[in-house]
């Protein structure tokens, strides 16, 4: 779960870096973004990592549900009364549904632009590169995509406030003198992350 | 005396299979100044003397050093308030006219042997499996002080050992895991010379005996720090990861 997480954690900076090249909206901009995404689908080492990613995100799916399954059995009996926020943080408690949600974005997210960019029907740009920019700029135009991506920034922002120090504890590496700071990284981290995501779709919306 | 009124909610159960139910009681002249148990003890009296059937509840030292008593108190381990166990539990704590859920602890692993009685036999089994350190008694005994120990390995050692197995770890995880426990008896052994030889085996057959008795898994939400009543650090367990992954990777 942590060494997956944490991969996981590698792949959203990386893709963040990459998608923020949206919001240069000119037609210079379309170029140069439709031109990194065809190196990001052919290049041999994007690719081998990116079979690493969909094998992490499978696990970590997996395993994260089964742990779930088999937490649930471990108390067959709930309190009648329970006061769980008295002692623990409620994003803390819910990984397993917002993990799910999350999968269900990627699912839905995956479908939407990496599917259409390797099997879709797409147009081609100026210098014969597959169109990816026009798709994600007219998706952008509708309201429904755009409020859909910012809810879910949320979400993927509550499992990252748990899940990245989380991570450090499950590998052992918790010391007094550096758990403060892991914390802190991870609050900045889980907040700052899908702040920046969820602004490529907002922005885009805005100057449509 | 006292001056509180109060509306029990007190899980009963006649047996380890029966079906239980929450019932109520009220319960009239409770002192502030009395434990949570010393108020069980009085509701108690007032039922033996109906000739209603006494409720069941664990406790022994009544001092905070035992691990015996339990209950899920309004909502909490141990009831509101930290570092205590329920014996340490004031009923200052609580407003006259206020209503109290009572309930046991609830795992898997903790079955309930009578109303707020659970048989925490689970742990007396982890600690079976490698809670020791095996000593030569034939003559040749070395002197534990004779081995020079730091003194922050000493500290931290003890506070790991002065875990009393009370189970409110478990009992307020949302997964119903015993790793707080099973961390802090690592620990204690984990960080002293004499613990050394046998650290591999222990941790492996302590995390074995802990799956094979039903806990949940650890998610790290950190409930277990919290409502401990000796303060044991979420660090233990982070000992305890690192402990298991080494002898799981170098293991024979
Ligand atoms: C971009 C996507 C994701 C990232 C960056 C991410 C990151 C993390 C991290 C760092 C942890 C902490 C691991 C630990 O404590 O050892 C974690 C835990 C968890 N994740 Fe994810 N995750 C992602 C997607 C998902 C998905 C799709 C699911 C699936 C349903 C999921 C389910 C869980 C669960 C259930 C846990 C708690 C497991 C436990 O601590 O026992 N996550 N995640
Ligand atoms: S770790 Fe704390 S809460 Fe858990 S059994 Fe030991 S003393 Fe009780
Ligand atoms: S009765 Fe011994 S700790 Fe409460």
């Amino acid at each position: 779960m942590a060494l997956t997480g944490l991969f996981l954690c590698i792949f959203l900076i990386a893709h963040l870096a990459g998608n923020l090249q949206l919001l240069d909206m000119s037609p210079g901009g379309q170029l140069k973004f439709n031109a990194y995404a065809k190196f990001m689908t052919t290049f041999p080492l994007v690719k081998a990592v990116s079979y690493l990613l969909y094998a992490s995100i499978l696990f970590h799916a997996f395993d994260g549900l089964l742990l779930a399954m088999q937490n649930r059995k471990a108390r067959p009996i709930k309190y009648a009364y329970e006061k769980a926020n008295a002692s623990s943080k409620w994003f803390s408690r819910q990984m397993a549904l917002l993990g799910t949600l999350v999968l269900v974005f990627i699912v839905i997210h995956m479908k939407q632009f990496w599917y259409e960019m390797h099997w879709g029907p797409l147009g081609m740009d100026a210098d014969g590169n597959k169109d990816l920019y026009t798709l994600v700029a007219f998706s952008f135009t509708q309201l429904w995509y755009v409020v859909l991506y910012v809810i879910m920034m949320g979400v993927l922002a509550f499992h990252l406030m748990h899940g990245f120090a989380s991570a450090f504890q499950s590998l052992g590496l918790n010391h007094p003198r550096y758990m403060p700071i892991i914390k802190n990284v991870g609050v900045f981290f889980a907040v700052i992350v899908p702040i920046f995501f969820a602004l490529i779709p907002v922005w885009m919306f805005i100057n449509a | 005396m006292g001056n509180m009124k109060l509306t029990l909610k007190i899980w009963r159960q006649n047996g380890p299979k029966a079906k239980g139910e929450l019932n109520t009681y009220p319960v009239n002249d409770v002192s502030e100044d009395m434990s949570f148990l010393e108020m069980l003890d009085v509701l108690n009296d007032d039922l033996v003397r109906k000739g209603e059937e006494p409720i069941a509840f664990d406790h022994d030292c009544r001092e905070g050093i035992c691990g015996s008593c339990s209950l899920f108190i309004n909502g909490e381990a141990h009831g509101p308030g930290r570092m205590i166990t329920t014996c340490q539990l004031h009923m200052r704590k609580f407003k006259d006219g206020d209503t109290i859920h009572v309930e046991p602890w609830r795992a898997e692993a903790f079955p309930v042997i009578k109303d707020l009685a659970v048989d925490r036999g689970a742990f007396d089994r982890i600690q079976a499996a490698g809670g020791f350190v095996s000593v030569n008694t034939s003559g040749n005994l070395v002197d534990g002080n004779a081995v020079p120990i730091p003194k922050a390995d000493a500290d931290t050692a003890f506070d790991a050992a002065t875990c009393i197995g009370c189970g409110a770890c478990v009992a307020t995880c949302t997964n119903s895991s015993a790793m707080l426990f099973v961390a802090a008896k690592v620990s204690q052994f984990a960080l002293l010379p004499q613990g050394k030889p046998e650290a591999k085996r222990r941790v492996l057959a302590m995390v074995e005996q802990m799956d094979k008795e039903g806990f949940g898994n650890c998610s790290n939400t950190g409930a277990c720090e919290v409502e401990c009543p000796k303060g044991i650090s979420l660090e233990h367990i982070a000992r305890m990861n690192r402990e298991y992954l080494a002898a799981s990777v170098t293991k024979e």
